[in-house]
């Protein structure tokens, strides 16, 4: 079986690094256990087991079709609003399973925020945008509280500064970096620990590309981020750990310093170095 | 009540409205059926097909209104088809964008939405007294040529539009003019879907009562039409006629024909339908 | 000298095809001129004012009076029922196949509803009158043979599918994003439908009920068959009423002799159906371009 022979990296593999280099092990957030997901009859992951450590960035590479989005659209059960999608496996957060018979999938979407690749801001002011998910989850006791948690969100999504003087204002008028900005913002509002993101910049702009990469590194202080991105360089930049997806597995995942120098597969070198897909 | 509940609850109660008001359509449409099939299959028979309308409810066949209903749509066809098509060949194919073009296409879009006794006062206006076409077929055909056509249009354009662009620039490579190329490339393509919108629209006609009403369609008539000057009913009319007489056993032959006309509509929807599969497979 | 001849040919082609096209606008104006010229004949016989706002309708009587207010009333009266029933039941139908149904079951009902759409307006004035209103008048003692209630609630069933079809256009124009977004935070389908889906839709989802609106105004032989022939100003849905539309067959049935004053009257009230019509099917084509324009 193909799978049992690929490097399933122990925690102290994929510990983190600090800035100044230093391994330091914070512990398994997200623990993924033999996942497999199937649209109909296709099989679009197979068997993929792995550990996302907490308060890290993960990135996900590969080619597309290659399984990163549907891997990412797992952790959260999106995936089971397409029609006649079937999951097995396990993943577990914080050591409970999400896919248990007595797990909520509308609690474990609040706990695992989502951002996604187009910016997709309801058609409502910024303010509502952001205070939506507070009010469908009833997260916010009080207007003020609301009005509190709605800033904090903002401003944790470094777009406060650029849109408090507009909140009532459609948040379709935004620039489309705000606008992915303001997705992240509400994706925060209801506080995840977990936070995908899923080519969160594959249509902005270098400088809006920039503000989102730096506003990621920023967040891994709070929250654990599994980032999807076709981009390499992204990858090498806002990453600690890499996981490099093929055809449905996942090929190898490791310190991203280890996975764009000295990957141990040479598939994996391959496609790094822009010799594959 | 938690938030999580609420949800929850909020997400039953909106699933079983929306099943609920779905299967009330449904209900309807069967209960209808069910009731003109009770009121009426005692009345269905060869002799009420092809009999003569009479003052005796028992006697009372459907055959004038039959043939009228034949006569009519036959005209209306052959009078609303070509301009429709030509219509929607102008539209798709030549029109520029440019302001003409748009007033047609605003025109048309509206023109559908115009109630159908509309198109009878314009009828009786026109046709019946300044053109003095009386109440013939061709007048009752004109009518509803004029109620289709913007249906016809609508469904050629659709069919037109869905012809790939390739082929039309294959064939202007080829130094093809550009009614050369809509003739001998594009409309073959186009046709089954065009007749499939056009027989839908002509099904629409069948059942047409109230511009009929409206130019004075006759609602006794003990014969077939001869021609198209000749004085006609139709279908509907010749119900609507049963349906306001008091005794029962004319509303037994009013759901008779209302079951005659049902089976003529699904016998033209179904023969759409099967040219669209067969077109498309 | 071939390529002169053929040229001459597309010319005449494209005029012909010109003209078939110009043939629409000809029916447009066909029909504003015969109503515009005999509503003018009209109202130089009966003041604008005595037509717009009389309140008795006796035009075919001795003792004439040409307040089209009766007519006008009894036309809403139906409609608002109609719609009481179409509107709610059609927009929760679209949910249902929109959001809820399984693919299968939204092939499967979506070609029957059109089958209820596609029923001659014969068949639901048969309906209304000799089943619908004999069943209603077990439970409703006042309830007359003719009324405005049991023609209503039939055209409503007609107009359903109309209102669920628009709508769920409306509705699956909503990119799929706004979806995603709002369930990855945790909102159920409920939440995501009454929250996001339904109000980016609104748009469209309102032009389907003005199309809806002016359906109702337009529809005649239901009313014709099971509403009566007794205009009166009244919000009894119980009573014998008349409306527009029903008027004007029953002139047409009595054959009114052309230049009667009672020929033009069913003119002037076409006028008015057809004004009232024809911008509310504007207003509903204005609102689906703004809808197209948000979701292209």
């Amino acid at each position: 079986m193909a799978s049992r022979t690929m490097a399933i990296p122990s925690l102290a593999d994929v510990a983190a690094r600090g800035r100044e280099g230093e391994v330091v092990d914070t512990g398994t957030k997200v623990d993924v256990r033999g996942l497999s997901c199937f649209y109909g009859e296709t099989r679009a992951l197979d068997n993929v087991s792995m550990r996302i450590p907490a308060h890290q960035v993960t990135a996900c590479v590969g080619p597309s079709g290659c399984g990163k989005s549907t891997f990412l659209r797992a952790l959260n059960r999106m995936n089971e609003l397409i029609p006649s999608t079937r999951v097995t496996g396990s993943v577990a957060i914080d050591g409970q399973d999400v896919y248990a018979p007595e797990a909520d999938p509308v609690e474990v979407r609040r706990r695992v925020g989502m951002v996604f690749q187009k910016s997709n801001p309801f058609p409502k002011s910024v303010f509502e945008n952001v205070a939506y998910g507070l009010r469908v989850n009833g997260l916010a006791g009080s207007r003020a509280e609301l009005e509190d948690r709605v800033e904090a969100s903002l401003r944790t999504a470094a777009l406060w500064d650029e849109v408090q003087d507009r909140l009532r204002d459609s948040a379709l008028a935004l620039s489309v970096g705000q606008q992915q900005r303001l997705c992240i913002a509400r994706a925060l509002a209801v506080e995840p620990d977990v936070l995908l993101m899923d080519e969160p910049a594959s249509a902005l702009d270098p400088i809006a590309t920039q503000r989102i990469e730096e506003l990621v590194y920023q967040l891994k202080q709070r929250y654990t981020i599994v980032i999807v991105t076709h981009n390499m360089q992204q990858a090498a930049r806002v990453s600690d750990g890499t996981a490099f997806f093929w055809l449905g597995k996942l090929v190898e995942h490791d310190l991203t310093s280890r996975i764009f120098t000295a990957p141990a597969r040479k598939l994996t070198e391959d496609y790094v170095t822009g010799r594959l897909g | 009540m938690s938030p999580r509940w609420r949800g929850r609850l909020s997400d039953l109660v909106l699933h079983g409205l929306g099943l609920g008001a779905t299967l009330l359509g449904l209900l309807v449409l069967a209960i209808l059926l069910a009731d003109i099939l009770r009121d009426g299959l005692g009345r269905l028979s060869w002799d009420f097909l092809t009999g003569l309308p009479s003052r005796r409810a028992e006697n009372a066949g459907i055959f004038p209104a039959l043939a009228g209903t034949v006569w009519v749509i036959a005209v209306t066809t052959v009078l609303a088809v070509p301009i429709g098509i030509g219509a929607a060949v102008y539209l798709e194919e030549y029109g520029d964008r440019g302001w003409w073009a748009r007033l047609i296409e605003i025109n048309i879009a509206n023109l559908a939405g115009v109630p159908s006794v509309i198109y009878g006062l314009l009828a009786l206006g026109l046709f019946v007294r300044t053109l003095g076409f009386g109440r013939s077929v061709l007048a009752g055909a004109a009518t509803l040529a004029l109620l289709v056509l913007p249906v016809v249009i609508l469904a050629s354009r659709e069919a037109l539009r869905a012809v790939p662009p390739s082929l039309r620039e294959a064939s202007y490579a080829l130094g093809a003019t550009r009614w050369q190329t809509v003739w001998h490339q594009v409309l073959p393509v186009a046709l089954p879907g065009m007749l499939t919108g056009t027989i839908l629209a002509l099904s629409r006609a069948i059942g047409e009562t109230a511009p009929l009403l409206a130019i004075g369609a006759l609602t006794y008539v003990p014969f077939a039409p001869d021609g198209i000057r000749s004085p006609f009913t139709v279908l509907p009319i010749q119900v609507f006629n049963w349906m306001s007489r008091p005794q029962e056993a004319f509303l037994e032959n009013a759901a008779a024909g209302i079951m005659v006309l049902l089976v003529l509509l699904l016998g033209m929807n179904g023969f759409a339908a099967w040219l669209r599969d067969r077109c498309q497979g | 000298m071939a390529r002169t001849r053929q040229d001459r040919i597309e010319g005449v082609i494209e005029w012909a095809l010109r003209a078939c096209a110009g043939a629409s606008v000809l029916v447009t104006v066909g029909i504003l001129s015969i109503l515009s010229v005999e509503t003018f004949r009209f109202l130089r016989e009966v003041s604008p004012l005595e037509f717009l706002f009389g309140t008795v309708w006796t035009p075919l009587f001795f003792q004439e009076s040409f307040g089209v207010l009766p007519l006008v009333a009894g036309t809403l009266l139906v409609s608002a029922i109609a719609l009481v029933v179409a509107l709610p039941a059609g927009l929760l139908t679209a949910v249902y196949l929109s959001e809820y149904a399984p693919p299968r079951v939204r092939r499967s009902v979506k070609p029957v509803l059109e089958v209820l759409a596609g029923l001659p307006t014969v068949v639901y004035g048969y309906f209304a009158l000799l089943a619908v209103t004999p069943f209603l008048q077990q439970f409703i003692p006042g309830l007359s043979g003719f009324n405005a209630l049991s023609p209503g609630l039939v055209m409503g069933v007609m107009i359903l599918p109309l209102v669920s079809s628009l709508s769920e256009d409306a509705l699956q124009g909503v990119p799929r994003g706004l979806r995603d977004a709002s369930r990855a935070l945790g909102a159920t389908r409920a939440q995501t439908t009454l929250g996001v889906v339904l109000p980016a839709a609104m748009s469209g989802i309102s032009a389907a009920a003005v199309l809806a609106v002016s359906r109702a105004i337009g529809e005649t032989m239901i009313v014709a068959i099971a509403a009566g022939q007794q205009p009166r100003l009244t919000l009894n849905p119980l009573v014998p009423i008349e409306t527009m539309t029903a008027y004007i067959v029953q002139v047409s049935l009595g054959d009114a002799p052309t230049g009667t004053l009672a020929y033009r009257t069913i003119f002037a009230v076409g006028m008015l159906l057809f004004i009232s019509t024809f911008s509310l099917n504007l207003v509903s084509t204005w609102l689906r371009g703004r809808y197209r324009e948000a979701y292209p």
